[in-house]
């Protein structure tokens, strides 16, 4: 019997994807906030990619200055809700919170900072205007979380700024890649909206940029161009029966899932392939989908899992069962798959029966996009290489987020998009004057 | 704890404990003082008696502190609106079902007359004692009542000793704040004959500002007034005014009920070792209801019992003689703060206080921990790091001095010893290190968004 109901209606969808991190009502934040000691150096601020001034909005939030404590946090994070709703914050802010070292509750940081930046952009409430038009243009591949902070604060310096998405949504993998529980579409979406209202940057949707002319055509008509090209498909398992019918990739699973939602109709028996977030999240969606038998399967230990432990409970709890030490050996079925094949370190084989096959093994890099650019150099991972102004080994041509870091989280992508827009601040100043 | 006795007689006022509810909205009516009785609070001063008047809607306006509500609560009610009758008939009706309990009737009127009819009205309806009013700092004072009386000690002597003329029951003079030296008003109604003090009253106060309408708290279509401001932070104002009267040779001896932020049983405590020999409370009354006695009755038992108490009286007034002038500190003492590092929690909220608050006595860690070092020769021993400290017994004052040596100003004084020119070196501060003005420069404010 499973943990959840197959969802029907968008009704249960939400039900069985309740938010792991709910809005505060006012009450809870007021009292949230006041335990906040308002740390000397405080170690929060460190552990936050982006170091936003926690203490500082804590504080803000407590005193009744909503608006000033959501604009301490887009000052360091133009995806300041984004990131309250889907960041470990377990493992970065309230990881590092100084009341774990007695074993007190840590500040809900994750929670306080949604409710600060849910405030404003419910009232709509402008935070930030557009600089000073400098005349400059810059062209942004990817209006993923790299590419939104970069446009953010491009126009924050007065370039005009046009984005070309591939797809048909804004902000890539939160949309797209995020567990349903931790952010829903909508609220992905109004960010990016915010944000555009106050900003106003272009984004051309559908429009993939995928050969030599269109980045020519970039390379005409800009002054730089920022590559937020994120990651790829999923990455192939190199197995038999892997391009059957009934077998997945993980980030195509969240995606498919997230657009369909309630309409998404999932099999009966899952078993899920990986030991990372992304597996994991998988696992646990599949459960909350309905599946009655969910089984996430490692190649190594539990200790060696690059899940979080969190995200592990969270499967757990769904109902989600896991095996270690284990590799796939080939997928079984005539057609369509119904099952995987398993050894053992010993070299012993086992089966696994499975109506979904879903390969949460880490998305593979944007290797045959870059072919088209010559002189962008990457590293033996495949990962673009940047200068510490995010600057790529073709002059012009700055790069941020997972296509740069390899895979990280959406605050590590804002900050990097953040920074590579005054990269480019810099570049163009000194090389266009 | 079956020896210990809680039972007081105030000036002649008896009542099972020392717990009196003060005169305020919890003592309006007789409903409201019986249900406290069944509580378990000892007495009442019932809401102050006199020509009814006309309240004002918007009455309260608070201090919250964080997440604490109330920290401080400033009022603009007045007294009575009720008349007379109606209270001489609930305070017959509550004596005759708690014969026991005390009942005291705060009055405020103007005229001698006035005080001499009210004076017996009270009486007769059998209430235990009077307390003269003379403290509310906001409404009654304007027509020359309340903290106006009590901030001319001669009209107050002179009511006192109308009331005592009057009066056949004791008479518990009740003293306003609002003042300069309490001792003031406190000699004049000992020496107009009063049977017993009682302080403080409320402190003439503003609570806050409407930042909308730029009125000041409560609001009163778009005006205020000031208010009278109690609740737990107007606590050390009282504890320093019952002391002034506990210790004066002239007024120790007059029995005094302690009132001013009381709301556990520790503050009773503090005010039982000040002197007060009952306590009144109404905020802590008006935040959580009259079942807050029970908190307070079991933590007095409690102390009292570890102490091997029987009575208020075995312990009334023993801080009293501790309270002396910084001149009789001795100078030698030396305390230095000690940070249990096991306990630390790495918040530096100890070192940032002593480098920008006090004495730059607290070093940041450079091994990559986060627990300050206290910098032994720099610490002055203030106990300001304790005092932020948000981990209990964490940061702890260590004694260093060994104990042999006593020596205060006054005794330096007397041996020519102190300090007598602007740059004499036997100044205490003489040879503290202090930092460079200039090491100061290396700390930039943060540029939080990275943009110019």
């Amino acid at each position: 019997m499973a943990e959840f109901n197959r969802p029907e209606t968008p009704q249960d969808f939400i039900r069985n994807f309740a938010p792991k991190k709910p809005l505060m009502n006012s009450s809870e934040a007021y009292y949230e906030s006041a335990r906040c000691l308002y740390c000397y150096d405080a170690p929060c601020m460190d552990a936050c990619p982006t170091h936003i001034d926690i203490p500082l909005f804590i504080k803000q939030i407590n005193t009744g200055n909503i608006k000033g404590a959501a604009a301490t946090i887009y000052d360091s994070n133009w995806l300041g809700n984004a990131c309250g709703k889907v960041c470990p914050t377990e493992q970065l802010c309230e990881g590092s919170c100084v009341y774990t070292h007695q074993d007190m509750k840590p500040l809900q940081i994750g929670r306080l900072q949604n409710f600060a930046t849910e405030a404003v952009m419910q009232a709509g409430s402008p935070l930030f205007s557009p600089g000073k038009d400098n005349g400059r243009k810059v062209a942004i591949v990817g209006a993923g979380p790299a590419g939104i902070a970069c446009a953010c604060e491009l126009r924050v310096l007065g370039y005009s700024v046009e984005i070309f998405e591939a797809k048909a949504l804004p902000t890539g993998l939160t949309v797209y890649g995020t567990a349903p529980y931790k952010i829903t579409n909508e609220e992905a979406l109004r960010e990016n909206e915010y944000l555009q209202n106050q900003l106003g940057y272009t984004i051309h949707y559908n429009h993939p940029i995928q050969n030599a002319a269109q980045f020519a055509e970039l390379e005409q008509g800009f002054d730089a161009v920022f590559l937020g090209l994120g990651l790829g498909a999923t990455a192939r398992l190199g197995i038999p029966g892997e391009d059957m019918p009934g077998v997945v990739g993980a980030v195509e699973f969240v995606e498919e899932l997230r657009m369909k939602q309630s309409a998404y109709s999932i099999p009966d028996t899952v078993v899920v392939i990986g030991g990372g977030n992304t597996a994991v999240d998988a696992a646990s969606e599949s459960a909350r989908m309905g599946a009655s038998s969910v089984h996430l399967v490692y190649r190594r230990t539990k200790a060696d899992m690059g899940a979080y432990d969190f995200e592990y409970a969270t499967a757990l709890g769904a109902g989600v069962k896991g095996v270690f030490e284990a590799s796939p050996v080939r997928i079984e079925g005539e057609g369509r798959a119904t099952g995987v094949t398993f050894a053992r370190p010993d070299g012993t084989e086992f089966h696994l029966p499975a109506d979904l096959v879903i390969k949460g093994t880490g998305q593979a890099k944007q290797g045959e996009l870059l072919k088209h650019l010559p002189n962008i150099s990457t590293d033996s991972k495949g990962r673009i290489v940047v200068d510490e102004a995010f600057q790529t080994t073709r002059p012009g041509y700055f790069a941020a987020g997972d296509a740069v870091n390899g895979g990280a989280e959406v605050v590590n992508a804002a900050y990097e998009g953040k920074c590579a827009a005054q990269g480019m601040h810099q570049w163009i100043q000194t090389n266009k004057a | 704890m079956s020896n210990i006795d809680l039972s007081i007689n105030f000036a002649g006022i008896k009542a099972p404990n020392p717990f009196w509810l003060a005169s305020a909205p919890p003592t309006n009516t007789g409903y409201q003082i019986m249900k406290a009785f069944e509580a378990g609070w000892g007495g009442a001063v019932w809401k102050t008696l006199g020509i009814p008047v006309q309240n004002v809607s918007s009455r309260y306006g608070s201090i919250n502190y964080r997440d604490t509500r109330m920290a401080g609560l400033s009022n603009i009610e007045l007294i009575t609106d009720r008349p007379l009758a109606d209270n001489l008939r609930e305070i017959e009706e509550v004596k005759k079902h708690f014969p026991n309990h005390a009942v005291i009737a705060s009055l405020m009127v103007e005229s001698k007359k006035e005080w001499f009819q009210i004076v017996k009205d009270v009486e007769n309806a059998g209430a235990d004692g009077i307390e003269l009013n003379f403290g509310c700092p906001h409404g009654m004072c304007e027509r020359g009542m309340g903290s106006a009386v009590g901030q001319e000690p001669e009209v107050l002597n002179t009511i006192v000793q109308w009331v005592m003329e009057a009066s056949s029951i004791p008479v518990i003079t009740k003293l306003t704040p609002n003042i300069s030296d309490i001792t003031d008003p406190a000699l004049a109604a000992v020496r107009g004959g009063t049977s017993a003090l009682s302080l403080i009253n409320t402190i003439k106060s503003i609570v806050g500002i409407d930042l909308d309408t730029y009125a000041p708290y409560p609001v009163v279509d778009g005006k205020g007034t000031n208010g009278g401001y109690c609740g737990p932070a107007v606590k050390p104002i009282a504890l320093h005014m019952l002391k002034e009267l506990a210790g004066h040779p002239e007024i120790r001896n007059t029995p005094i009920s302690g009132i001013g932020g009381i709301e556990t049983w520790r503050d009773v405590v503090e005010f039982i070792l000040l002197g007060a020999t009952s306590v009144q409370v109404c905020t802590a009354v008006m935040h959580y209801g009259f079942g807050i006695v029970r908190e307070m009755e079991a933590g007095l038992r409690q102390f009292m019992s570890d102490k091997g108490y029987s009575t208020i009286y075995d312990f009334a007034g023993k801080a009293v003689p501790n309270v002396v002038e910084w001149k009789h500190l001795n100078l030698h003492y030396k305390v230095v703060a000690s940070i249990n590092a096991d306990k630390c929690i790495g918040c530096q909220l100890c070192h940032i206080a002593c480098d920008d608050g006090a004495h730059q006595a607290i070093a940041l860690p450079i091994n990559g921990s986060r627990v300050p070092e206290i910098i032994d020769e720099n610490c002055v021993g203030c106990n300001l790091c304790s005092l932020v400290c948000p981990v209990e017994d964490c940061i702890t004052m260590e004694r260093r001095d060994d104990g042999s040596k006593t020596e205060t100003w006054a005794e330096r004084t007397v041996l020519g010893k102190i300090p007598e020119h602007f740059n004499d070196p036997r100044g205490g501060g003489v040879g503290h290190f202090v930092p460079e003005p200039s090491a100061a420069l290396q700390y930039k404010r943060k540029d939080r968004s990275g943009r110019k």
